[in-house]
């Protein structure tokens, strides 16, 4: 009923490919982003609220690790979800980009810190068509294999070119003060407010780019690539764009990880754990879909501290004195458990099961 | 599907709603951000369980801190740098003051947090890993990596090393391989060797191992070419046995090979069976349960049938006891604070640093304490965030860990001016103008 797009009519063709084209969508998206941009930090600000809510928890601790795994999911999504090339080198390029956002700061006096943002992603994205160009030649499986090679091989460089960190002793670095235009980004909110606008312009662009004609390349690509070439869709330039785009995702990823996140960051912080991390986000979220990497994300980030706080406070509450690592195996157990019960109910992901909401809502509450 | 998520979101609300209920006001919170699952949940259940089962001895015996109770909250951080920062600020607000000090017990996520307990007045105390030139307190107020980095460590193994030469002298053309954990952690120490090699004249190797470091064949091959007259094991978690077979393999006699701490737990020597005896491993805590404050532990916490450890045999393991070590560090600098703020009241963080920056732990202490023996003396300083510097060595037998030296003191003539270089650089680096310390009370 209420979801509904009958009597709304198209008269101009950009009207009919705008970005949602129904008019609740539209709504809706604006309702969202109202909310996270200034309905959360007003909260944030009213004492009331924050009295009851620890709200720099739930920017430093919960929100902008969230809004970065999205943006790392969103990229890899780009790679594999579209273009069809499986791939597990996410966590070397989001190292290559907070590598490099840093190295920019530290070598570039006065480098603006949006810039360092940006050359960090080229960076990732000119590593990403290197490691990219296997894929001319192989798939599947072995593609993934030849992706491991970037992996194991970003973390190598990094800790082996004590130039890369600035010759620390321990390959670590720190990242530098957050400036942005002048302005200090230096409490949880303003940080929050950063990652959140970048996530968002880029959430944004990838939306219109996997319709415009090099996103529809790339599905061509994904769903049969000899047809794709037979029909006259450049292999090299489609393939090796998919890895540059979502290395460059990764890389701004990386950035905002070791800039707006964590301030300190080892190599070794960036292993093949993290890229099957975001491969498992997307799997769950749903592959080919924006939406998806952010279901996805909020999945594997947010559900297990979700679960270690209502264990600890069951376990408070019953005023139960569980053995130590009986409560971690157990959240691990349930946290698995549930992937399994995702996957079997919905293997599309997460986003699917969002598509099917529509769908109904649309008949709602004339199913027929 | 769509009940499963009400009724996870319901849960999560009544998780939210008791997550915020009131504490009495005479408590001093103490975060328990730890691991008890994963590949290093030996590490993490061993040491956070000494931990919290010193805390639990505190409460019962002296009912606290001068009447102060203790509290704590355990966090699953997976040895993961994101779950440990979450845990952090998840328990920064907690108890009437706030967390009281942190032990990340992560290398990773001590880095992670050096900046944040910085902003919000959190210490950040990391005993025996972490970043080692934060010794230098001048630069970093808020990181107390306190009893022995590293380098002070290092040192001491050449020292050692020496001992057993016969003299520093006798060190001259020796080789000595250093085989580590191909991390930061890892890497650390190969600087300190490297000016060590360069005072005394012998020859160093390094030889990087890739996580996790059950691959070390080629290793132990290239050792065997090189033939070193020492192993330097720098290791962590299954690292360590597969080293101590790969090096029984090649026939490598295994008491030439010294580790650090991370490598000299039960849990390192046992899987390598056999291999691993006559190994030697530094350490600033030593293994047994023939000490006072363990006796002490048993009598208040266990004979009640309540403890943090299932398996009770693992109570005086190195693990075990090295969490409580982590407890009486912790317990005292809260002591400290309160004899200069007012005694029986929760401090907060600031009053909390000025504890650990001022704290004495002398023999007398010790002895009061009942660890004669089973720690070093301490005494931490503005300048001086380590406070101690000193390790024991430890010989595995086949059946457990005997002592073998008395506490061996560190090189500081090399090791200090390296931290504050270090320390200078990032001071450099992030804009900050170290404190001066004839002005701090």
């Amino acid at each position: 009923m209420l979801y509904r797009e009958a009597g709304q009519f198209k008269t101009t063709y950009a009207a009919d490919q705008q970005l949602f084209p129904i008019r609740q969508d539209r709504i809706g998206m604006a309702i969202l982003l109202a909310v996270v941009f200034v309905g959360v930090p007003v909260a944030a600000a009213t004492p009331a609220l924050a009295g009851m809510i620890d709200f720099n928890y739930w920017f430093s601790g919960v929100l902008i690790p969230f809004l970065i795994f999205s943006l790392a999911a969103l990229g890899l999504n780009i790679l594999t979800g579209y273009a069809g090339q499986l791939s597990l080198g996410s966590a070397a390029f989001m190292a290559v980009g907070a590598f490099a956002a840093y190295n920019f700061e530290l070598r570039v006096p006065g480098m603006p810190m949006l810039a360092s943002f940006i050359l960090a992603g080229v960076v990732a994205a000119l590593i990403g068509i290197v490691f990219g160009l296997p894929s001319l030649r192989i798939k599947g499986f072995y593609l993934a294999v030849a992706t491991l090679a970037a992996q194991f091989f970003v973390v190598w460089a990094l800790t082996k070119f004590g130039w890369l960190s600035n010759y620390s002793s321990s390959g670590v670095i720190t990242a530098q003060k957050l400036v942005v235009f002048g302005y200090a980004v230096d409490t949880p909110v303003k940080r929050y407010l950063l990652v959140l606008a970048i996530v968002s312009v880029m959430a944004l662009a990838a939306k219109n780019m996997v319709r415009s004609s090099i996103g529809r390349a790339w599905m061509a690509v994904r769903d049969m690539d000899v047809a794709a070439e037979v029909v006259g869709i450049p292999m090299v330039k489609t393939k090796l764009l998919a890895f540059a785009i979502s290395s460059f995702y990764c890389g701004v990823a990386g950035a905002l990880y070791a800039f707006a996140y964590l301030g300190t960051v080892e190599p070794a912080g960036f292993e093949l754990e993290l890229s099957f991390r975001i491969l498992f986000m997307i799997i769950i979220g749903g592959v080919g879909s924006i939406l998806g990497s952010f279901l996805g994300a909020g999945f594997i980030v947010l559900l297990p501290i979700f679960m270690d706080l209502s264990a600890a406070s069951i376990e408070r509450s019953f005023g139960l004195a569980l053995p130590a690592g009986l409560v971690s195996n157990l959240t691990l157990i349930l946290f698995g458990a549930l992937i399994v019960f995702f996957l079997v109910v919905e293997p599309l992901g997460l986003a699917r099961l969002w598509q099917i909401a529509k769908e109904k809502l649309r008949l709602w509450p004339f199913p027929h | 599907m769509l009940r499963n998520f009400r009724l996870s979101a319901l849960l999560g609300a009544a998780a939210f709603a008791v997550a915020g209920t009131a504490y009495s006001q005479n408590e001093q919170f103490i975060p328990m951000n730890g691991y008890w699952v994963g590949p290093y949940a030996a590490g993490g259940s061993g040491i956070f369980g000494g931990f919290i089962d010193y805390l639990n001895m505190v409460n019962a015996r002296d009912g606290g801190i001068n009447g102060v109770k203790l509290t704590y909250e355990k966090c699953e951080t997976e040895y993961n740098n994101a779950r440990g920062v979450e845990c952090y600020e998840r328990t920064k607000k907690r108890g009437p003051t706030g967390a009281s000090l942190v032990h990340p017990l992560s290398t990773g996520i001590t880095y992670s947090l050096i900046d944040k307990g910085t902003t919000d007045h959190v210490p950040i105390v990391s005993i025996g890993y972490g970043r080692t030139d934060a010794s230098d307190g001048r630069v970093f107020p808020w990181v107390f990596p306190l009893i022995t980095n590293y380098w002070s460590q290092n040192t001491a193994k050449i020292k050692f090393i020496g001992m057993k030469e016969g003299g520093m002298d006798k060190l001259k053309g020796k080789k000595i391989v250093n085989i580590y954990h191909d991390s930061a952690y890892g890497k650390e120490t190969i600087p300190v060797l490297d000016a060590q090699a360069k005072k005394y004249g012998f020859e160093v190797t390094h030889i990087p191992v890739a996580h996790p470091g059950n691959e070390q064949q080629a290793q132990w091959l290239q050792i065997r070419q090189i033939k070193p007259d020492w192993v330097i094991l720098r290791g962590w978690g299954v690292m360590n046995p597969t080293a101590l077979k790969a090096a029984a393999k090649i026939g490598y006699p295994r008491n030439h090979i010294v580790g650090v701490w991370w490598s000299g737990a039960e849990e390192d020597v046992i899987p390598a069976g056999d291999a691993a005896k006559g190994y030697i491993a530094a350490a600033f805590n030593v293994s047994g349960n023939n000490y006072p404050v363990i006796k002490e532990i048993e009598k208040f916490v266990y004979a009640k049938g309540k403890g943090e450890m299932e398996d009770k045999s693992r109570v005086g393991s190195i693990y075990y006891n090295r969490g409580v070590v982590f407890g009486i560090i912790s317990t005292e600098a809260i002591r400290t604070a309160q004899e200069h703020y007012g005694k029986g009241k929760p401090m907060t963080g600031d009053e909390i640093r000025w504890g650990l920056e001022h704290l004495s732990i002398d023999d007398r202490k010790l002895k009061q304490l009942g660890a004669t023996g089973f720690m070093q003396a301490l005494k931490v300083s503005c300048m001086d965030h380590e406070g101690g510097g000193s390790v024991k060595f430890l010989q595995w037998d086949g059946a457990k860990w005997n002592t073998i030296t008395d506490w061996i003191a560190s090189d500081q003539s090399i090791v200090r001016p390296m931290i504050e270089e270090s320390a200078a650089k990032y001071a450099k680096e992030k804009g900050i103008t170290p404190r001066d310390c004839s002005k701090e009370g």
